[in-house]
C-alpha cells in the first residue's frame, strides 16, 4: 500500500505518522509537500498533527488553501481514504470535508494526556480491527479540541452513525468527567457520510509501539491497511 | 593599528553617553587602544553589548577554566553554539542550558517563548535536530499573586513555543522560595541528535564566500537585551518591557527544517544564530572562531522597520534569524531552500582576511572593529571574592532546640502539599511531551527518556540544582548538585556522558555574590572530575538582583546519559504489590537546608549533608549493575523531603492508579525528624520481584554499599512502622493512598486557580 502524508509548513507530525506506517506497519509512506498538486496515486491520505501555518488567523484556516488540498478533496470526493489527526482534523474541517468547527478547549489551556475514547462505530475503513465499544487510550495534545456544531447537523450525525469515537473513561463511560476539552456530544473523532473521511484529535501515532508503552493506536492503522487490501481484492474480481 | 581608509573619525563621545552604554572608564581606555582612535556611537554601542557581561563572561572566564571539559566521548566542547558528546552508533547528542530570567520577570510569557526559542537555535544551528526541551524554573511562593501571575506566564510561553515548533517538553523542574519573587528564573534546556561528523560549528572562512542572512525580517526589538541582561533591576524595570523580544514559533519551525536541508545537502562553511547582540555577535563570533574578517552592508538587511540606524539594525535582537556563510558555488542552492520554505534571505557581505568586522551602510563605512577585540580580547576581571559575614549565621542551627517530629503522618502531608514537592502535572499537562514519539519516559519521573530511533539506545536527561543548599554552602552545593543528577541518571538506568550548566547568581561586583559563585563553580568542577562527565557547554546568569537583593546562588545543571538497552530503562514508581523495597545507602542526621525545615520549622539554616564521592560512586555503579541485570522493578533518588516523601512519591507517581506500601524502618541513632525527612545524600529506594530479593541484597552488600530493608509494595494504604531507640518505642501511622494522592496531585492546580 502507498500511504501519502501531507506536509504543511508548520506540521510537525508528519515524521511520527511516517515513521508508524513504515517501521511499524510496513507500508511505503510518501511525504507530499503541500505546494503539490497531485497526490501521485496514492491509496490513503494522512494529514498529521502539527501547527499548519502556526494556527495563525484560526486552526487549519491557511492550510486548507494549500494547491495540494484541491487534489485532497478530489481523492475524498473519489472514495479516498483520508484521515486527519487533530490539526489534520482542523483541516479537514476548514476544508468542508467534515461538518463543523473545534472551539478552544474548556479550560483555556493546552492539554496534553493520556485520555480513553470508546469506538462508537466499528464499521469503518478505519476502525474495522476494533471492537464496538471498545475503549482505546490514545494520547491527546491540542488547544483546540472542543467539537462543535450547530443541533440539526448533530442530530444528522448521530443519526447516520458519523461519531466514529467519544471521549470516555477507562470503563467506557461516557462522562463530563471524561471530557478533557468540552467537545459537543464528547466527540473525539468524526467520520463524513459516505464513510471515507475520518478526524480525530487523539494521536494514533504516538502509541502504536510497545516501546512507548501503549499501542492502542495501532487499530486504527491497521484498519485501514484491512480496509484497503479489502477494496483492492473487490476490485481484482 | 587600524589600517586601510579611516572615514570613522569621530568627536569624543561624552563622559554620559559612555556611561549609558555600561562601560566603565577603564573599559573604554581599553576600546581606545584596540581601534588607535575614538570610537563613534555604532562602534560604541557594539563594543557596549559585545563586552557586556551577557556576552563577554568578563567576571566568570577565567573561573569557568576550572570544569573539565575534555573527554573521549566530547565531541564539541564550551565556545561552540552548543556542546557535543559522542552517543555511538556514529551519533552526537548536542545540548546546551540557557538562561531567560531578566526578559520573564519583565514578561513572563514573551519572556519565556523566547528563551525556548533561543535554545533550540543553538541545536539546530549545529546540525542537530532537536528532540528534546526541558525547562528549570524557580519562583516566589504562590500566595502572592504576582508569582502566580509569573508561573502562569512562563509555563505558557513555554508551551506555546515548544508545542508549536514540535519539540517535546519532557521534563525540568519547578521549585519555590520568596527568594525568587522578584527575580524568577527561566533555565531552558534543548538536546539534539546529529550524526557526529556532519556537525556544523560558526564559522566563517574562505575569503570572499558569501554571508547571508535568513529568518525574520529586523526591527527594532530587544536593541540592548545583552546589557539589560548585565544589569540589576529595580521597581522602574516594567519600563524595559520594550527590550523584550517577540517570538514567532512559526517561523522558527520553517527555519529548523530548512537549516536541516542545509545540512542535508552540505551547502554551509559555518552558521550561527542571532542570539543576545544579535548580527553583531554573530558576525564578529563567526570571525573571530576562524580568524577572518566579515564585511556586512546594514542596508542591505531586511527589515521590518523603517528609517532604522545602523546601530539598530547591528543591535537589535528580533527572534529567528540566522547567520551563514555559504560554501562557494552554493549561494544559491541556499535561496532556493528558503524560497521553499518562505523564509526572508540575503547576502548582506563576505568574509575578508584583514580580521576586521567592517560594516557599510550602502558606501559609507560606520564602523571597523577587529573581530578578536571584540569576541575574544574584551576585558576579563578576577573580581575579589570573599565569604560573606552572614555566612556563619546560615550555617549555624541547633538542631537540638528544635521539637523532634510529633505526628510524621502529618508531616508527611504537609511536604507533599508543598509545591517545590507537589506533582507538576498542572504544568507539564500544558506541554506536548510526545511528540516526535521518542518520550519513553514522559515528565513525572527522575529523568525523561527519549529513545533513538533506528538504534537500540535511549537517552536519560535530568535537570537539577538546590539553591538553598548552595547559599549554606556554595562548594558542596555544586558538588551535591552534580551528585543529584548523576543519580537520578543511574535511577533511569543510564550511564553519565556529558553536562552542561546555566550559573544564575546575583551582582559579581560583590565580594560576597563573587565568592558564592566561585566555590559553586569549584563544587561543580570537583564532582565533574570525580564522576569524570566533562562539561560541555554552558552559560552564566549574573545580576540576578531586584533592589539589591540577590537570589540564591542558583546553579542548575542538565545532564545526559545513555541507556544501552530499552530494557535498562527504568522508572521511580512501584511497579507491583508484593514487590520488595530496599533502601541503599545511609540515612544520616542531615537536617540542615532541608525542605522540611524549611517548611514545618520555617528555617533555612544549618550545615548541608556532606558528600562522600566515593560512596556516590559505588552506589551508581551497584545501582547500574542491578538494572542491567534485569532485577530493578523501580529505583527512585533520595532528595527533597527526605526518606518518607520518596517512598510516597514510589507510590503516588504510577501513571495508572497509586500504589501503597508496608515499611518498616529498623532503629536508627538518630532523630526521628532526621531519619523520615532529612535528606542525605547518596540513597536510593529500589523495588525489587520477590524472586529477586535475596541475589539483589547479596550484589548489595558485595559492592559495599548500605542497604536496608524496607518491606513491600501494596495495593493500597501507606503504612509506616518506625522502631526508634533509645528509649525504645514504636511508631506506627498509615495513610490512604488516595488522600495522600490528592493532597500531592491537587496542591499546584489549587493555589493556582481563581487568581487572573
Amino acid at each position: 500500500m502507498n500511504i501519502g502524508v501531507i506536509v504543511f509548513p508548520g506540521s510537525n507530525c508528519d515524521r511520527d505518522c511516517a515513521h508508524v506506517v513504515s517501521d511499524v506497519i510496513g507500508q511505503s509512506v510518501y511525504l507530499i509537500w503541500h505546494q503539490d498538486t497531485s497526490l501521485r496515486g496514492m491509496d490513503a491520505v494522512i494529514l498529521p498533527g502539527g501547527f499548519s501555518y502556526g494556527d495563525y488567523l484560526r486552526t487549519g484556516a491557511i492550510a486548507h488553501l494549500s494547491p495540494i488540498m484541491e487534489a485532497v478533496k478530489t481523492f475524498a470526493k473519489q472514495g479516498g481514504l483520508v484521515l486527519g489527526i487533530c490539526n489534520g482534523f482542523q483541516i479537514l474541517l476548514e476544508a468542508g470535508l467534515l461538518p463543523g468547527a473545534m472551539l478552544r478547549n474548556q479550560n483555556l489551556s493546552f492539554i496534553c494526556e493520556e485520555i480513553y475514547v470508546r469506538v462508537e462505530n466499528a464499521d469503518t475503513p478505519f476502525t474495522n480491527h476494533c471492537q464496538p465499544g471498545q475503549v482505546l487510550q490514545i494520547p491527546i495534545a491540542h488547544a483546540e479540541g472542543n467539537y462543535y456544531t450547530d443541533p440539526i447537523s448533530l442530530s444528522s450525525l448521530q443519526a447516520h452513525a458519523q461519531v466514529v469515537f467519544r471521549y470516555c473513561d477507562k470503563e467506557g463511560r461516557v462522562t463530563p468527567e471524561a471530557n478533557p476539552n468540552g467537545s459537543l456530544d464528547h466527540i473525539a473523532g468524526l467520520r463524513n457520510a459516505a464513510g471515507n473521511v475520518l478526524g480525530m484529535m487523539p494521536h494514533p501515532e504516538r502509541c502504536s509501539e510497545s516501546i512507548l508503552s501503549n499501542t492502542d493506536g495501532l487499530a486504527i492503522f491497521q484498519s485501514i491497511v484491512a480496509s484497503m487490501t479489502n477494496r483492492s481484492s473487490t476490485l481484482a474480481f | 593599528m587600524n589600517k586601510g581608509v579611516l572615514p570613522l573619525s569621530s568627536p569624543p563621545l561624552s563622559k554620559d553617553v559612555i556611561e549609558q552604554h555600561g562601560l566603565s572608564g577603564e573599559e573604554y581606555q581599553q576600546i581606545l587602544k584596540h581601534l588607535g582612535r575614538e570610537p563613534n556611537l555604532t562602534e560604541l554601542g557594539i563594543f557596549s553589548v559585545m563586552w557586556s557581561e551577557h556576552c563577554s563572561y568578563k567576571s566568570s572566564r577565567i573561573h569557568l577554566k576550572r570544569f573539565p571539559t575534555a573527554g573521549p566521548r566530547v565531541v564539541q566542547g564550551p565556545g561552540e553554539n552548543a556542546g557535543a558528546v559522542d552517543i555511538g552508533e556514529g551519533l552526537a547528542a548536542v545540548f546546551k542550558m540557557e538562561s531567560h530570567n531578566h526578559p520573564s520577570f519583565i514578561e513572563p510569557f514573551q519572556g519565556a517563548a523566547t528563551g525556548v526559542g533561543g535554545i533550540l537555535r543553538d541545536i539546530f544551528t549545529m546540525g542537530a535536530r532537536p528532540i528534546a526541551l526541558l525547562d528549570s524554573l524557580r519562583f516566589g511562593e504562590l500566595d502572592i499573586p504576582k508569582n502566580q501571575h509569573l508561573l502562569k506566564g512562563v509555563v505558557s510561553g513555554i508551551s506555546f513555543y515548544g508545542n508549536c515548533i514540535g519539540v517535546p517538553t519532557i521534563g525540568g523542574e519547578i521549585t519555590f522560595n520568596d527568594i525568587y519573587s522578584k527575580n524568577p528564573l527561566v533555565n531552558v534546556f534543548c538536546l539534539g541528535i546529529v550524526k557526529k561528523d556532519r556537525l556544523l560549528r560558526g564559522l566563517a572562512q574562505g575569503e570572499g564566500n558569501s554571508v547571508l542572512y535568513i529568518g525574520a525580517k529586523t526591527g527594532r526589538d530587544g536593541i540592548h537585551g545583552a546589557t539589560m541582561a548585565s544589569d540589576s533591576f529595580d521597581d522602574a524595570s516594567e519600563k524595559k518591557r520594550p527590550n523584550v523580544q517577540v517570538g514567532d514559533p512559526f517561523l522558527e519551525k520553517l527555519l529548523l527544517e530548512a537549516c536541516l536541508e542545509f545540512l542535508e545537502q552540505d551547502l554551509l562553511v559555518g552558521i550561527q544564530d542571532m542570539g543576545a547582540a544579535g548580527l553583531t555577535s554573530s558576525s564578529c563570533e563567526m570571525a573571530a572562531r576562524s580568524g577572518t574578517g566579515i564585511e556586512l552592508d546594514v542596508a542591505l538587511v531586511p527589515r521590518r522597520e523603517p528609517k532604522m540606524t545602523p546601530y539598530e539594525v547591528l543591535l537589535s535582537e528580533s527572534q529567528e534569524r540566522m547567520l551563514l556563510v555559504a560554501t562557494p558555488g552554493k549561494q544559491d542552492a541556499v535561496l532556493k531552500i528558503c524560497r521553499k520554505w518562505g523564509i526572508d534571505a540575503a547576502v548582506i557581505g563576505k568574509v575578508t582576511d584583514d580580521g576586521l568586522l567592517r560594516v557599510k551602510d550602502g558606501v559609507r563605512t560606520v564602523a571597523e572593529i577587529p573581530a578578536k577585540a571584540l569576541a575574544e580580547e574584551g576585558p576579563r576581571y578576577d573580581r575579589p571574592a570573599a565569604p560573606p559575614p552572614y555566612q556563619d549565621f546560615l550555617q549555624s542551627l541547633n538542631v537540638d532546640a528544635l521539637p523532634d517530629v510529633k505526628d510524621p503522618g502529618e508531616a508527611l502531608l504537609a511536604l507533599l502539599r508543598s509545591p517545590t514537592i507537589a506533582s507538576k502535572a498542572w504544568v507539564f499537562r500544558q506541554y506536548d511531551y510526545m511528540v516526535g514519539t521518542n518520550t519513553v519516559v514522559c515528565p513525572g519521573s527522575d529523568a525523561a527518556v527519549v529513545r533513538l530511533k533506528g538504534t537500540t539506545k535511549a537517552l536519560a536527561i535530568t535537570t537539577d540544582g538546590n539553591s538553598r543548599y548552595c547559599l549554606l554552602n556554595p562548594h558542596m552545593g555544586g558538588s551535591l548538585a552534580v551528585a543529584e543528577a548523576a543519580r537520578n541518571l543511574a535511577c533511569s538506568g543510564a550511564q553519565p556522558v556529558g553536562v552542561t550548566d546555566c550559573l544564575n547568581f546575583g551582582n559579581p561586583e560583590r565580594p560576597d555574590i563573587m565568592w558564592q559563585f566561585v566555590m559553586a563553580v569549584e563544587g561543580i568542577a570537583d564532582a565533574c572530575r570525580a564522576f569524570d562527565i566533562p562539561v560541555v557547554s554552558g552559560n552564566v546568569s549574573f545580576y540576578n538582583e531586584t533592589n539589591g537583593l540577590s537570589i540564591y546562588p542558583t546553579p542548575i545543571l542538565g545532564m545526559v546519559g545513555v541507556i544501552d538497552s530499552p530494557d535498562h530503562i527504568t522508572t521511580q514508581w512501584f511497579k507491583q504489590s508484593g514487590d520488595h523495597i530496599l533502601l541503599l545507602g545511609q540515612n544520616n542526621e542531615d537536617l540542615g537546608g532541608t525542605e522540611y525545615l524549611k517548611v514545618i520549622h520555617s528555617r533555612e539554616q544549618g550545615l548541608i549533608p556532606w558528600l562522600d564521592m566515593d560512596v556516590e560512586r559505588r552506589l551508581h555503579h551497584c545501582l547500574l549493575d542491578l538494572i542491567r541485570k534485569g532485577w530493578v522493578q523501580s529505583a527512585h533518588d533520595c532528595s527533597e523531603g527526605g526518606l518518607l516523601v520518596t517512598l510516597a512519591e514510589c507510590c503516588l507517581t504510577h501513571p495508572l492508579s497509586p500504589l501503597g506500601a508496608r515499611i518498616t524502618i529498623p532503629p536508627h541513632p538518630i532523630r526521628l525528624d532526621a531519619l523520615l525527612f532529612g535528606e542525605s545524600p547518596s540513597r536510593v529506594v529500589i523495588s525489587v520481584k520477590p524472586e529477586h530479593r535475596v541475589c539483589v541484597m547479596e550484589a548489595i552488600r558485595e559492592s559495599d554499599v548500605p542497604l536496608t530493608d524496607l518491606g513491600t509494595v501494596a495495593e493500597s494504604n501507606f503504612e509506616v512502622n518506625v522502631q526508634t531507640t533509645p528509649p525504645a518505642s514504636f511508631i506506627h501511622f498509615s495513610l490512604s493512598e488516595h488522600h495522600m494522592a490528592e493532597v500531592w496531585q491537587q496542591s499546584l492546580s489549587s493555589q493556582l486557580a481563581g487568581h487572573e
